[in-house]
């Protein structure tokens, strides 16, 4: 029995998400003796790019290099893993929690009659029985679940296991499997990509601005900061909500959850529903002039400060510590 | 059109999380249940689409008597009738299989719900039910347009958007900015009182997961401040101490 691993990319780069989760399969491999732990890519992806998956852990990569695979159509890529799945006669399916993995796994969880557990933060615990940790109420708390089918599928929460970069370079095969005009049911008819090379949700360190930074114009600090940072810029709901930013830009309960190892706020207040978006971060940076902001009870680091004032410096800082 | 949103019933997002009973349940004492965020996006817009269309609405949730005040809610804000599955919503599965057993039954033209439930936040539902309909399934929809049998949405990817076209049947996940949340007026809450509720019991007992126990996270320490002309001091703590510069 093996364990099959969902890459997921973005313009041909396999997402580190999705080799945390070829790392997390194979801690699992080797914790279970559960045998090979194999990845599988879909669509335009080069090979150079899949072979990561095997420093990561894979000791094979899979390739259906269908072009109608790039896009995340969610019936076909569910068709192409299940597929695959059962042709290596895998036990569990290990993906990264995303938008498109929650909806392909969904539909796999009933296509392999599995067991689905999303946002696992840990490794299973068969002491007794088959129990997996997972995030719930948007990282306030975690359910220790049991599971009850023989097939399993794991979607794992970002920054919840270490990336491992240092395992033999994968062959990588080229596959392919059945797919039908029914699993095209939906058409892509336009992408639009976010400007910027860092995605939010991906990012190791997230710079927010909220209402503090008083107008768009000023959004120029937020931007210098997050790249002496090597950051991915966010922003608060009121400021989505009022156009200064784009909405893929909102962090919060009801916008983009991140986990990042780093994230700074500035100029945010912390909103329950904002704190909820970023509960995960290793590390929590608040700038606030308001020293009763309640960003600073759920910060590690903070400075009560004006943000036109204190992100200059820290650009600054970030700059000469180069 | 006949349009299907399901909705859940779960603590408002400003709750404190607790758990009773040696850490087997949660703890409801003091909390105020609302219809989850993301499901009211999901009811706002079929609203507006029946508004638009004509139709009917329905909406369904998968809970115990007590959840009846959050679909009384949605009638409210303009479902024409609504139905409870009598039972504790056990897990993903038993619920897309309740939604799944009534959907095969009324033929609906579009299924509408959040992309996920703000206490599991699992997000699974609706890939679940879609995969037992054989329907196609969209998540997250941030945009959801009809004309005539077509389909035309924006789903949410990492860093973007894409615009996706299909034919209905179908079902979304929704999410903002699908439509803006809505609130009942006095008429709306005055006819809610009086609009069909339907109670039916469930129709599969089927589980793929059981929760053991809760656990919450460790407490957050104090926050080190640092002041505004030192700057420099919290680089060197986010280098040396945190390590993650």
């Amino acid at each position: 029995m093996s364990i099959l691993v969902y890459l997921e990319h973005a313009d041909g780069a396999v997402k580190k998400t999705s080799l945390e989760a070829v790392s997390y399969g194979k801690a699992l491999a080797d914790k279970l003796g559960a045998g090979d732990v194999i990845a599988l890519g879909l669509g335009s992806i080069a090979e150079a790019e899949l072979a990561k998956a095997g420093t990561a852990g894979a000791s094979k990569v899979l390739h259906v290099s269908d072009e109608r695979l790039t896009a995340g159509i969610i019936q076909a890529h569910a068709t192409a893993v299940a597929e695959v799945y059962k042709s290596i006669g895998a036990s569990t399916l290990v993906l990264a929690k995303s938008s498109l993995g929650d909806a392909v796994a969904a539909r796999l969880a009933v296509k392999l009659d599995a067991s689905l557990v999303s946002n696992v933060v840990e490794l299973p615990d068969t002491s007794a029985g088959y129990q997996v940790k997972r995030s719930i109420y948007t990282g306030k708390a975690f359910a220790v679940t049991e599971v009850t089918k023989e097939h399993k599928i794991l979607a794992v929460k970002k920054n919840a296991v270490d990336l491992k970069t240092d395992g033999a370079a994968a062959a990588v095969e080229i596959i392919s499997v059945n797919l039908s005009d029914a699993d095209f049911a939906g058409k892509i008819t336009a992408t639009d990509k976010a400007e910027g090379d860092i995605l939010l949700p991906e990012a190791d360190i997230v710079v927010s601005g909220g209402r503090g930074l008083k107008g768009p114009e000023n959004w120029g600090m937020i931007e210098s900061l997050a790249k002496e940072l090597g950051a991915a810029t966010g922003c608060s709901k009121p400021v989505s909500d009022i156009g200064w930013r784009p909405h893929h830009e909102h962090v919060g309960q009801t916008g983009v959850k991140v986990a990042p190892t780093l994230y700074v706020a500035v100029g945010i207040s912390g909103a329950i529903q904002h704190l909820a978006g970023v509960n995960s971060s290793k590390c929590i940076v608040v700038i606030n002039k308001d020293p009763e902001a309640p960003f600073f009870k759920a910060a590690d680091y903070g400075i009560v400060g004006d943000a036109f004032e204190v992100l200059p410096k820290l650009t600054e800082a970030v700059k000469a510590l180069k | 059109m006949k349009i299907l949103v399901c909705i859940t019933h779960v603590p408002d997002t400003t709750s404190k999380i607790q758990f009773t009973d040696n850490n087997t349940k949660f703890d409801k004492n003091g909390v105020q249940f609302i219809i989850g965020p993301y499901d009211d996006y999901a009811l706002a817009r079929a609203v507006e689409l029946k508004e638009q269309l004509g139709g009917s609405l329905t909406v369904l949730n998968v809970g115990e008597v007590d959840t009846e005040p959050t679909l009384r809610k949605a009638l409210a804000i303009g479902a024409d009738d609504a139905i409870r599955i009598n039972a504790h919503p056990k897990d993903s599965l038993f619920v897309a299989n309740q939604i799944a057993q009534i959907a095969k039954s009324n033929g609906y033209d579009l299924i509408l719900m959040g992309r996920e439930s703000i206490d599991f936040n699992g997000g699974m539902v609706h890939g679940m039910v879609g995969e037992l309909l054989g329907m196609p399934s969209f998540s997250p929809v941030m945009k959801l347009e009809v004309d005539g049998d077509t389909v035309k949405m924006a789903r949410e990817i990492e860093g973007g958007k894409e615009q996706v076209e299909a034919k209905l049947p179908l079902i979304a996940g929704c999410q903002e900015p699908i439509a803006e949340w809505k609130i009942p007026n006095m008429r709306g809450i005055m006819s809610a009182r009086t609009k069909p509720l339907q109670v039916v019991e469930p129709s599969n007992d089927e589980v793929a997961t059981s929760v053991s126990t809760f656990q919450l996270p460790p407490a957050k320490g104090a926050v080190k401040l640092i002041d505004k002309d030192n700057v420099d001091e919290l680089v060197k703590l986010l280098k040396n101490e945190a390590k993650v510069l």
